[in-house]
């Protein structure tokens, strides 16, 4: 069972809520997709196994062979290609090693070569299998990186893979929850929530995938992300109160679950309504 | 001389547009036969790279000036390779500025902000 952890922005307690699923399950798999600013492994303190870089493609030129008919500055959607001095200069940062214009320069002036752009690092936790992800400062994308950290995990009902996904819906949430069999959308009880919030449902309905509300910092005045949800007949997972215990230790980055009784409830009694959700959705869908 | 400028409008009395990538049009200025010419900013609404783009406008129709009031160190990389040089836009309208220019009293700009990468998007 694979679930995704996502929110329109970070601060939402996208981590908190990771981070506990994970720690309540009898055993787990969490995986940090939050590349470019990584802190799972702040509260799990993993010893580390493994490390492992990750590479992409540059296309490097060959100047000499360059006749200058400027096909692969047309192709790159990227403008990672400037055409200047009567040949291409290649901007290594904002190249998304697509490949394109290797492939389209008829006198094949264009080879590949590795690019480090940041690395995954695999550690243990007790029962938690962590897997972090580290983009590079400047790098033009960390899907390579979350390519890299999706890859091969093994998973059963019983050992799930949660995935912290990075903040808000741009094509790197949409590559770290392609494969989630259940989503979890976190959601902060003010108007800027709701509108963070409807980001990621709608990024969600657009995947088809299936998906509830875990709503958080909650108090006990109006909560327009609840007001949201219920008018869009959304299924709310759990309710996170706003409770300065929790964000003290969460602060001080401790497992709440591991630490509160309640909270280890809470996590636990939201792992199991995902369970439920993703066992319905399997049922029904086969 | 031919100079390149970002504007919002195609007006030589409005003012230079703040922003290089994502300006409306680029003039190209002639000083020689005070010809002005309007280019659109294809680059406007890229995600990512617009300042490389948008320097290749330039290159592309010829200028060996530009003024900008800040420019992108990739944007800038491309124009330095193209030998063209960097003025530093002072306030006031476009006419001031070119005025300014060819009275040899811009101050050439060397200070280029990171890039912004569109990362993620
Ligand atoms: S590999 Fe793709 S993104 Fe990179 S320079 Fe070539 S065409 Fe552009
Ligand atoms: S496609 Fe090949 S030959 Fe054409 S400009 Fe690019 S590098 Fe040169």
């Amino acid at each position: 069972m694979k679930i995704a952890v996502l929110s329109g922005k970070g601060g939402t307690g996208k981590t908190l809520v990771s981070v506990n699923l994970a720690s309540v399950a009898r055993s787990a798999t969490y995986i940090d997709c939050d590349v470019e600013e990584p802190n799972g492994h702040l509260f799990f303190k993993p010893t580390i196994l493994s490390e492992e870089n990750v590479f992409v493609k540059i296309p490097k030129l060959d100047p000499s062979l360059c006749t200058g008919c400027r096909k692969c500055i047309d192709f790159c959607k990227f403008n990672a290609l400037a055409y200047v001095n009567n040949k291409p200069l290649v901007f290594d940062e904002v190249c998304h090693s697509c490949g394109g214009c290797v492939l389209v320069c008829p006198e094949q002036a264009f080879s590949e070569t590795d690019k480090l752009i940041g690395k995954v690092k695999i550690g243990k936790s007790k029962k938690v299998d962590v897997y972090t992800g580290i983009l590079n400062i400047g790098e033009a994308t960390g899907i390579p990186i979350i390519n890299n950290l999706l890859a091969n995990k093994e998973t059963t009902i019983e050992k799930p893979v949660v995935i912290d996904c990075p903040p808000g819906s741009a094509c790197i949430v949409m590559e770290s929850i392609k494969d989630a069999d259940y989503c979890v959308l976190v959601a902060e009880p003010t108007l800027f929530g709701v509108h963070n919030l409807n980001m990621v449902y709608e990024l969600v309905t657009l995947f088809k995938k299936p998906f509830g509300v875990v709503l958080n910092k909650c108090l006990d005045d109006e909560n327009p992300s609840k007001l949201f949800c219920l008018e869009k007949n959304i299924k709310i997972l759990a309710e996170i109160p706003f409770d300065p215990e929790l964000g003290k230790l969460n602060s001080e980055a401790k497992i709440v679950a591991e630490k509160s009784n309640k909270y280890h409830d809470l996590f636990s009694s939201l792992l199991n309504t995902i369970t439920k959700e993703v066992l319905y959705e399997t049922t029904t869908n086969s | 001389m031919k100079i390149a400028i970002p504007v919002i409008n195609k007006d030589l009395n409005s003012n230079i547009d703040a922003s290089f990538g994502r300006t409306n049009y680029f003039l190209f200025y002639n000083t020689e036969t005070k010809e002005s010419v309007f280019v659109e900013n294809t680059a406007k609404d890229s995600t990512g790279g617009a300042g490389i783009k948008a320097a290749q406008t330039i290159v592309d129709n010829g200028a060996d000036t530009i003024i900008a009031t800040r420019l992108g160190q990739n944007a800038a990389y491309v124009l330095q390779n193209a030998k063209i040089k960097i003025y530093k836009a002072i306030n006031g309208s476009v006419n001031d500025n070119i005025d300014a220019l060819e009275k040899d009293k811009l101050d050439t700009l060397d200070n280029f902000h990171k890039g912004f990468h569109g990362r993620g998007k």
